[in-house]
């Protein structure tokens, strides 16, 4: 279990707590949060799950893979913490996870 | 009596995504979600592939966990469906003659197999995948040393044989036209996949008039045109799919292949929406109407309707895409094949991993098929939004990345 803070563009905030074993994106859709659509799923498909990882929780994120690179570079305001939330899954180690999201994903 | 607020009836992927849409766009108030399956919204793209190969749970297969709704305040009915919708009232009847009355109503039927029609397609061990239902019906019939008849190669069908060969069975795909999914990919890929399949040991067979099928309680073979039989312990049918739109089309509702709606999910009244397969929907990009079987279609017009209900702005219209998981293969597909001029092929099929650009007369991507190459997908989503001409042998010249021919 994990506590997630889940930040849209605008500002506003989103704790909610994850299970182990879900997805950061699973954990925002389960508790709709704005911003995170994750159109395929969780196949990483899609690029609609962007966030930005806060530089003190990227060495706790993992790396992302060629084919999460490849999709994420071609998403809308891309940066250096830019992740596909699918990609990330959610263990205690992540407890208190802060995450943003860039604007226009919905 | 409660507040009427909106109904949404059918409770797949499109219902369950327009309730939790509305909820996030603000609407306060009831919203009822009438489906008839017993499982709350669920996604069905896992059922011919990870949920047939037994890697899915019901608890991952679900869209949301059983507490949202709750958290969310949606009413949702499960085994239930509509029978009848009374537009001059704003209600609409169930089959066990519950009246539910609306503010607005959103329609989210979805479609149903195709049915051929031919002699011994009722016999037992003859399925199709639609449902979960479906998946476990056919789950319980494959596996090691049982052999598959697929009629029909469309994506449904292939994803299907990948699983049954993952699980043991034997499988072999019957399709009636001269390719495999020769309705909804270029020949590069029909020819892709059939040699995929074939080195996966799937016996596939093309130009294949299946004319019914033999047995007699149960399934036992596959007959063609040209009198043979080929035996199966059980056969899929998946040739494609029908709008469940019937109680629309009666209700007095505009329907034409699928129930008419505008770039706002609104039907042809404007207190009732429609969302998902069921719907024939303006396909902006291309100047046409069409009816999409797909997920971000069904997420895009559930979108649409919450906006349109709450007040929010409309969004821009999306670039239709669809994708399918085979073996080792990631197929995705941006955009439409309309007006096609010339195709394009990035990468060499042999690789396993190339796309396929579709370009009109103007030399715009209109389409791409992009197999294992994701930044095909996406550069090529975006040129085909911008509608900007491109150097055809560019594209073909893998010394310059996707992010430069998109730029």
């Amino acid at each position: 279990m994990a506590k997630i803070t889940y930040i849209e563009h605008d500002g506003t905030a989103h704790t909610v707590e994850v299970a182990d074993g879900l997805s950061v994106m699973e954990g925002a859709v389960n508790n709709n949060v704005p911003g995170i659509d994750a159109d395929c799923g969780g196949s990483c498909a899609c690029a609609t799950c962007h966030v930005y990882v806060d530089a003190a929780w990227q060495h706790l994120t993992g790396v992302k893979n060629e084919s999460e690179a490849s999709m994420i570079s071609f998403a809308n305001g891309v940066e250096a913490n830019s992740r596909l939330s699918c990609q990330i899954p959610v263990s205690a180690a992540l407890d208190g996870l802060v995450v943003r999201m860039p604007a226009g994903q919905h | 009596m409660s507040e009427a607020g909106i109904v949404i009836a059918g409770a797949g992927h499109a219902g369950g995504a327009a309730a939790a849409a509305l909820r996030q766009f603000g609407w306060k108030g009831a919203i009822t979600l009438i489906g008839d399956e017993p499982l709350l919204p669920y996604q069905r793209p896992p059922l011919s592939k990870a949920w047939l190969k037994g890697e899915a749970t019901a608890e991952s297969l679900a869209l949301r966990p059983e507490r949202f709704y709750t958290q969310q305040n949606i009413d949702v009915r499960l085994s239930s469906s509509v029978a009848s919708i009374d537009r001059a009232d704003h209600a609409v009847c169930l089959t066990d003659g519950t009246v539910v009355r609306y503010e607005k109503l959103i329609l989210a039927l979805g479609a149903r197999a195709r049915r051929l029609g031919l002699p011994g397609f009722e016999l037992d061990g003859v399925l199709e995948l639609r449902t979960a239902a479906d998946a476990d019906r056919l789950k319980a019939a494959i596996g090691p040393g049982r052999r598959i008849a697929i009629v029909g190669g469309g994506y449904i069908g292939l994803e299907a044989a990948a699983s049954a060969r993952a699980l043991g069975a034997e499988a072999f795909v019957m399709e009636r036209e001269t390719r495999l999914l020769a309705r909804v990919a270029s020949p590069p890929l029909s020819d892709f996949f059939a040699a995929a399949h074939r080195a996966h040991g799937v016996a596939v067979f093309t130009g294949a008039q299946v004319v019914g099928l033999a047995g007699r309680s149960h399934v036992s073979g596959v007959q063609l045109a040209d009198g043979s039989v080929l035996a199966c312990d059980v056969a899929l049918i998946g040739v494609g799919a029908v709008p469940n739109e019937e109680i629309a089309a009666a209700s007095g509702l505009e329907c034409s292949n699928g129930v008419v709606v505008d770039g706002q999910a609104r039907t042809s009244d404007g207190d009732v929406f429609a969302v998902g397969d069921l719907t024939n929907r303006p396909l902006a990009l291309y100047g046409r109407r069409g009816r999409l079987e797909s997920v971000p279609n069904a997420l895009e017009q559930a979108r649409q309707a919450a906006s349109a209900i709450t007040g929010r702005p409309a969004s821009a219209a999306e670039v239709p895409w669809f994708w399918s998981d085979q073996y080792d293969i990631k197929l995705q597909i941006a955009g439409m094949p309309f007006d096609v001029a010339a195709l394009v092929v990035r990468g060499d099929p042999a690789s396993g991993a190339f796309a396929v650009f579709h370009l009109d007369a103007a030399g715009c991507v209109q389409c791409v098929e992009s197999v294992n190459t994701p930044d095909a997908f996406m550069g090529g989503r975006q040129l085909i939004m911008k509608r900007k001409p491109v150097d055809a042998a560019a594209l073909r010249d893998l010394s310059f990345t996707m992010k430069d021919l998109a730029a």
